[in-house]
């Protein structure tokens, strides 16, 4: 009966008084979302920040997916003869040091007779230190485009030590890499621990009959900067170049290329030792994030965590952004939802979601910190080189609590933190398939919670689920204006109206798409340049490519005339429907920069009006609402964002040098191909000037 | 006391005459056994096993036979195998350290897991059938998954690259197979002693699985005897490689280890195989061309050899045999016995080094490339050191040359595109008519058949390194052609390079009695290396999801059938013809209803029945949905309240 009666209420009377046959339930609530789209725009909006912020609450625990890890059930069987073995490696370097100042050469020979010494094949390898270099066509191409470089001066060459240990009854298809930056010539006493600790391991490697991965140890020369290297080697392990190599000619020493190769990469594990730990433990940091936001397994962070925190006692620790620990903000939101989880508890004792204000303040400068680094798309660490390869990788930044010269301390501080290794090899050792149980979508908030993509997933999708909402509305508002109008209500012309807005943001988009690609050519101009006058450059350039633009499209110009301007409303729609579809391909791309993309796009799309109706209408609703576009779209300018995000992370920035701070920062995206880059240029920067185009909309 | 006597006699009188018949024919069954001991350079220990069955060509006595496997017999007979070898290998033969280039290591390195290749005696269209009923009773003989071979993407029919030239030759290899006792068990039941006595009895099973190296074969070819009427004999030689690392307790890391046969096996000979025609130890050393004397035909000399400054052997030699780089001492376990168990041992006295000779070329193979879609594999060639001594160049218009063989098989999911082939020698690109003499390519079929390619390599002798790459692109299997643990990868089979002008033997310098292990020595085997086996990741589904699957599914199936059934019962003209028919007269509730509404709204009631804006409609909806939302949120949130508070 109450169907019925519904039924009839929603019944729709056309014209010649007839029942129409109601629409489909999802065309109705489809109709009705879009009818109510500035209620639901703001509550889906403000709901996706919520979520955000929930992020730290919904945190599960880690656990140890892939049951054939089994972290920490075998006993160590690491010695202290093996140790003593690492501490004299350390002993004899720094004796070498001091006798030979300078020759760094001589003390990769050195490490080199150790790791043969141990019964491992050493091989070593040159390598050029110049890094990437940016070219527009070679951003999605993989690892393998290596390019021979012309003239190669011998002065400045790399050389990594890499000493393979073969499983005595493996089939030698898979192996596990260990890597040690170290500093050839001017290595600190904290880098030499780390040889230590990873040599002390070798040595029991060397005897142990449980291996079934071959074990690579790589010294990675890291004059040239930690990641460097470790690319080089990587690059030679997968994709040699046969031809002659220049370098080869410069062979002042005896290196003969007997490169030496140990199958398919299980995982990997990079070992840092720097700078004296502020707590009373040793502390262990964890770096995963990679290029362009992608983790390692998480089952691999979870043994070394395990291992860690279990077996070894190590304070285990993810990086965060410490300047939100003190944010007064972000506390009380922590505080509200230690009162709500409070209630909730009081309500149900199964309720358990509240967490301690600290915690949430914890977690969520770690979650920022984890969605920072896999927004910027640049790899925190030498790890991020093997991400390219598909090999799970971690940096472990190891902090003893003594000063590096303490003999008596070095000793159980190389026991344990070899101890740690062993374990991880171990268990990576037993593992019979590649790490894939686990998750690979992940942000941590702790180094023993994360929040998988699932969780994650939900406050972008509620931040950009108004988009479409909105565009539909406003197209729908904007068809009835101008038929109302131009008074010409012929049909073909009614269909193809958008046909007018979609030029204008095709031309913004190319347009986006050019200064993407200017840099490069920037880059090419001859002469020493400074950042700043770079940046410089590519302003004036832009701007002017701008201009032309407008001149040449009148359509396109927000200050054109009445008769060639669009519709702001279709314009509006089409913008915002072109900001969704970036956001929602760039969040399959890199995740985090479309969630931090989203949080900024959004609302500025959302909120762009014209003002010059406003300030005519002078009421107080309409000026609110031009004042906070503005807000919204001077915050939304990447360099304004750069400088407040900047200002954010504590590091102050004075005037001119912004440019130029801004020029290197995206320098460095495009030198790690971060697809962030590629989103700021193409989506973020049209989507920013087509709003500004509806801010100054004539109308 | 009598009778016992008669009946004794009787006996002796039938053993003699069932003698009389097994040594009528001219040749009987032998069988003989052979242990070849050799230190290693890097510190470890090679033991050979090696047992030879001969059996003659004689129809005498029909299928009977006295020493020789019936198992294998029959194989032969019913299969018509004409020559075989199956070999069960795990660890990796280190061609560096344990040679490369002397019979030894080139019959027994063996790729990892199992490889079998027959050559049948049939006519060239039951080969294959041949082959996969062959595989599948060597898989019942031997407790290994053999038959997987069977299948046709899993072997390949080389036709020179390989060894034995023929069109009736199948190849295939299984590099997964674990190899463990269950494998060795059914091996030594062919042995007529198993392992209960002779040289056999040394194999105790957790210190032969111990070793770094293990690797048990099976080689058996038939003989023509030529004569007509008389069928072919079998010779059947089992070869069982380890090599062991002996516990060292000098604290000197540069001084070899010393062993004995008890300190590597855990156990001694006593006594040898009664069965057996020989039954030899034989201990090789390498290197020892320092005491090389000229004679060692007197009788001082010849102990100065076994014990002497640098090594000292427990048991006296019976004979000492030189080869041009080793010496070779023959024991004779004949005179071991319970009370005297034969147990060799070495020690060292002085720290010696010394160094295997070497293949000519040093054969790896890796992947190249990143991502799940293309890669390629590439082949590395190095000069070994020992390059230059060797002979069997082939000096062909004043130039001098090496040849290698390379022959590979390629599943089929590996989609190897040939074209790509390229070829560096010492770092410089070469077009494939200045290198490659010879190529044969098979491509791979989809899911029916494994691709192979077989290329000769000409090469200068002064090369240093050659590097041959091939791209290839990843196939996608279909969902149930995964095996169970497909995250682990795929292996591509281990490549073979053999040398064809170059032939490993030992050439001793005195004449030998007829030991089977080293006459075969003495022959010319090829030299051949076996490279690593390959691991590709492919593309896999998530297996672990068969609950999404299920959902999925699920909803698919009930949105369908939800559809179909909508679209069977429902008939769209009646439901307009009531529909018109209700719009005429409504019902005594709505009439209520809308009277309700119309005096909240302060409204006549006409009005809201004739003309009302669809906004107007819509904010009466939304304000009902959201009343009707929150009173079932309610009464959700106190159920769960009051049920879970219990």
């Amino acid at each position: 009966m109450a169907a019925v009666n519904r039924d009839n209420e929603e019944e729709v009377k056309t014209d010649d008084g007839s029942p129409k046959i109601k629409p489909r339930p999802i065309v109705r609530l489809g109709i009705f979302l879009i009818a109510h789209s500035p209620v639901f725009s703001v509550v889906f909006s403000a709901a996706g920040v919520l979520a955000l912020l929930l992020l730290p609450l919904l945190a599960k625990n880690t656990y140890i997916s892939e049951n054939a890890l089994m972290p920490g059930s075998a006993r160590s069987m690491l010695s202290n003869r093996d140790v003593s073995d690492g501490s004299k490696l350390v002993k004899d370097i720094k004796n070498f040091r001091l006798n030979h100042e300078g020759q760094g050469v001589e003390v990769q020979k050195l490490i080199g007779k150790y790791m043969s010494d141990m019964g491992a094949e050493v091989s070593y390898q040159k390598f050029h230190p110049e890094g990437n270099q940016f070219h527009p066509l070679h951003f999605f191409s993989g690892p393998d485009s290596y390019t021979l470089l012309e003239n190669v001066s011998c002065a400045s060459y790399g050389v990594n030590v890499a000493g393979i240990i073969r499983a005595p009854r493996g089939d030698g298809k898979e192996s596990i890499v260990l890597v040690t930056p170290y500093d050839f010539i001017n290595g600190g006493d904290y880098e030499d621990l780390s040889l230590g600790i990873v040599s002390s391991l070798f040595s029991l490697l060397s005897r142990v009959t449980w291996l079934s991965k071959d074990i690579i140890w790589l010294v990675a020369d890291s004059r040239y900067g930690d990641y460097r290297p470790v690319a080089a080697w990587l690059t030679e392990y997968h994709s040699p170049s046969f031809k002659v190599s220049d370098l080869l000619k410069c062979d002042e020493q005896n290196t003969a290329d007997n490169f030496r190769r140990a199958g398919t990469m299980a995982a990997a594990l990079v070992l840092k030792v720097d700078g004296r730990s502020e707590k009373f433990e040793d502390t262990l940091s964890i770096y995963a994030e990679a290029s362009n936001g992608q983790m390692p397994n998480l089952d691999l962070i979870n043994v070394v965590n395990y291992l860690a925190v279990h077996r070894q006692g190590f304070y285990v620790k993810v990086e965060k952004v410490v300047s939100l620990l003190s944010s007064s903000w972000l506390k009380i939101f922590g505080e509200i939802f230690e009162a709500v989880g409070k209630l909730a508890h009081m309500l149900n004792p199964d309720w358990n979601f509240g967490i301690p204000a600290a915690d949430y303040l914890e977690g969520s400068a770690t979650l920022a910190s984890s969605l920072y680094s896999q927004a910027l798309g640049i790899p925190t660490g030498p790890h991020g080189a093997f991400r390219d390869y598909q090999v799970d990788a971690i940096t472990l930044k190891v902090s003893p609590r003594f000063p590096p010269d303490s003999k008596t301390r070095q000793h159980d501080f190389f026991l344990r933190g070899a101890r740690l290794l062993e374990g991880t090899i171990r268990s990576v050792n037993n593992l019979l398939e590649k790490f894939h149980q686990s998750f690979f979508l992940y942000m941590l908030t702790s180094p023993s919670k994360f929040i998988s993509v699932g969780v994650y997933m939900i406050a972008f999708a509620l931040l950009v689920a108004p988009l479409p909402m909105v565009a539909a509305s406003l197209y729908i508002d904007g068809c009835k204006s101008l038929t109302n109008s131009t008074d010409n209500p012929t049909e073909n012309f009614k269909s193809w109206k958008w046909l007018d807005a979609a030029k204008q943001v095709f031309t913004l988009h190319l347009f986006g798409f050019i200064v993407t690609l200017l840099p490069y050519f920037i880059c090419q101009v001859p002469g020493q340049h400074s950042p700043t006058n770079r940046s410089i450059m590519w302003g004036t350039t832009s701007s002017s490519l701008l201009l032309i633009t407008f001149v040449t499209m009148p359509g396109c110009s927000p200050f054109s005339s009445r008769l060639h301007g669009t519709n702001w409303a279709i314009l509006k729609s089409v913008t915002i429907s072109a900001a969704f579809i970036g956001l929602c391909l760039m969040s399959i791309i890199n995740f985090a920069t479309a969630e931090i993309g989203a949080l900024l796009l959004v609302p500025t799309c959302l909120m762009a009006q014209p003002i010059k109706p406003a300030l005519r209408s002078r009421r107080l609703k309409s000026l609110l609402g031009a004042f906070c576009s503005i807000v919204l779209l001077t915050i939304g300018f990447p360099v304004m964002f750069f400088a407040i995000s900047k200002g954010l992370l504590g590091e102050g920035l004075v005037g001119l040098s912004l440019g130029g701070e801004f020029w290197t920062w995206l320098e460095s995206l495009w030198a790690w191909k971060s697809a962030t880059y590629l989103y700021i240029g193409m989506v973020h920067l049209p989507c920013w000037l087509l709003c500004l185009c509806i801010l100054f909309h004539p109308s | 006391m009598a009778s016992l006597l008669r009946s004794l006699f009787l006996l002796l009188i039938v053993q003699s005459f069932l003698v009389a018949i097994a040594f009528g024919s001219n040749e009987v069954e032998e069988f003989s056994e052979a242990l070849l001991l050799k230190p290693l350079p890097d510190r470890k220990v090679l033991a050979h096993f090696h047992f030879e069955n001969r059996a003659p060509p004689s129809n005498s006595h029909g299928l009977h036979h006295h020493l020789f496997p019936k198992a294998i017999s029959q194989l032969v007979q019913k299969f018509r195998v004409k020559e075989m070898e199956l070999s069960f290998t795990q660890g990796r033969w280190n061609h560096e350290h344990w040679g490369g280039f002397d019979p030894l290591s080139s019959m027994n390195a063996k790729p990892v897991g199992v490889e079998l290749w027959a050559v049948f005696d049939v006519p060239q269209s039951q080969v294959d059938t041949s082959w996969k009923n062959l595989t599948h009773a060597l898989s019942g003989l031997f407790c290994a998954s053999i038959n997987f071979l069977e299948s046709s993407t899993s072997y390949a029919a080389p036709t020179w690259g390989f060894g034995p030239n023929s069109n009736k030759l199948r190849y295939g290899s299984l590099p997964r197979e674990a190899v463990c006792t269950e494998n060795l068990t059914p091996w030594l039941k062919l042995l007529p002693c198993r392992d209960k006595d002779g040289i056999s009895a040394l194999m105790n099973r957790p210190s032969v699985y111990r070793g770094f190296y293990h690797s048990q074969r099976l080689h058996l070819s038939t003989v023509e005897s030529g004569q007509e009427g008389l069928g072919s004999g079998i010779m059947l030689e089992q070869t069982l490689t380890v090599v062991l690392q002996p516990d060292t307790t000098s604290v000197e890391s540069n001084m070899q280890p010393s062993w004995s046969l008890s300190s590597l096996f855990g156990r001694k000979v006593v006594g040898r195989c009664v069965l057996a025609k020989s039954s030899n130890v034989y201990l090789q050393l390498e290197g020892l061309l320092g005491h090389g004397s000229k004679n060692v035909d007197t009788e001082i000399e010849a102990h100065g050899l076994w014990k002497n400054a640098d090594f000292e052997l427990s048991l006296k030699p019976e004979r000492v045999l030189r080869e041009s780089s080793s010496f070779l001492f023959i024991f004779d376990i004949d005179k071991s016995s319970d009370s005297e168990p034969f147990d060799l041992g070495l020690t060292w006295n002085l720290p010696s080094k010394w160094s295997c000779q070497q293949a000519p070329l040093h054969a790896s193979r890796f992947l190249m490339g990143s991502g799940n879609e293309r890669g390629a594999i590439a082949i590395l060639l190095k000069a070994t050191e020992s390059q230059e001594k060797l002979s069997g160049r082939d000096l062909t218009n004043g130039q001098c040359t090496i040849k290698a063989n390379i022959f590979q098989i390629f599943p089929w999911y590996i989609k190897v595109y040939y074209h790509t082939l390229q070829i560096f020698v010492d770092q410089q690109q070469k077009t494939d008519s200045e290198v490659l003499k010879k190529i044969n390519v098979s491509p791979s079929t989809d899911k029916v058949s494994s691709g192979m390619m077989e290329m000769m390599l000409e090469l200068p002798c002064e090369v240093k390194s050659v590097a041959i790459s091939i791209e290839y692109d990843k196939g996608f299997l279909h969902i149930d052609e995964y095996p169970p643990d497909a995250n682990q990868g795929f292996d591509i089979p281990s490549a073979l390079i053999s040398f064809p002008n170059h032939h490993a033997s030992l050439d001793f310098q005195e004449e030998l009695n007829k030991s089977p292990l080293l006459s075969s020595f003495k022959e010319k085997s090829l030299v051949r290396s076996y490279t690593e086996v390959l691991l590709v990741p492919l593309t896999t589904p998530d297996f672990s999801m068969p609950y999404n699957v299920i959902t999925i599914t699920c909803t698919i199936f009930a949105l369908y059938f939800g559809s179909l059934l909508n679209v069977l019962r429902r008939r769209i003209g009646e439901e307009e013809r009531f529909l018109k028919s209700q719009g005429k007269k409504t019902g005594g509730l709505k009439q209520l209803l809308s009277r309700i509404t119309a005096k909240i709204r302060g409204r006549p009631i006409e009005e809201q029945s004739s003309s009302e804006s669809p906004a107007a409609q819509s904010s009466v909806l939304s304000s009902k949905l959201i009343f009707k939302i929150i009173l079932v949120a309610g009464a959700a949130a106190a159920w769960q309240y009051f049920s879970t508070d219990k």
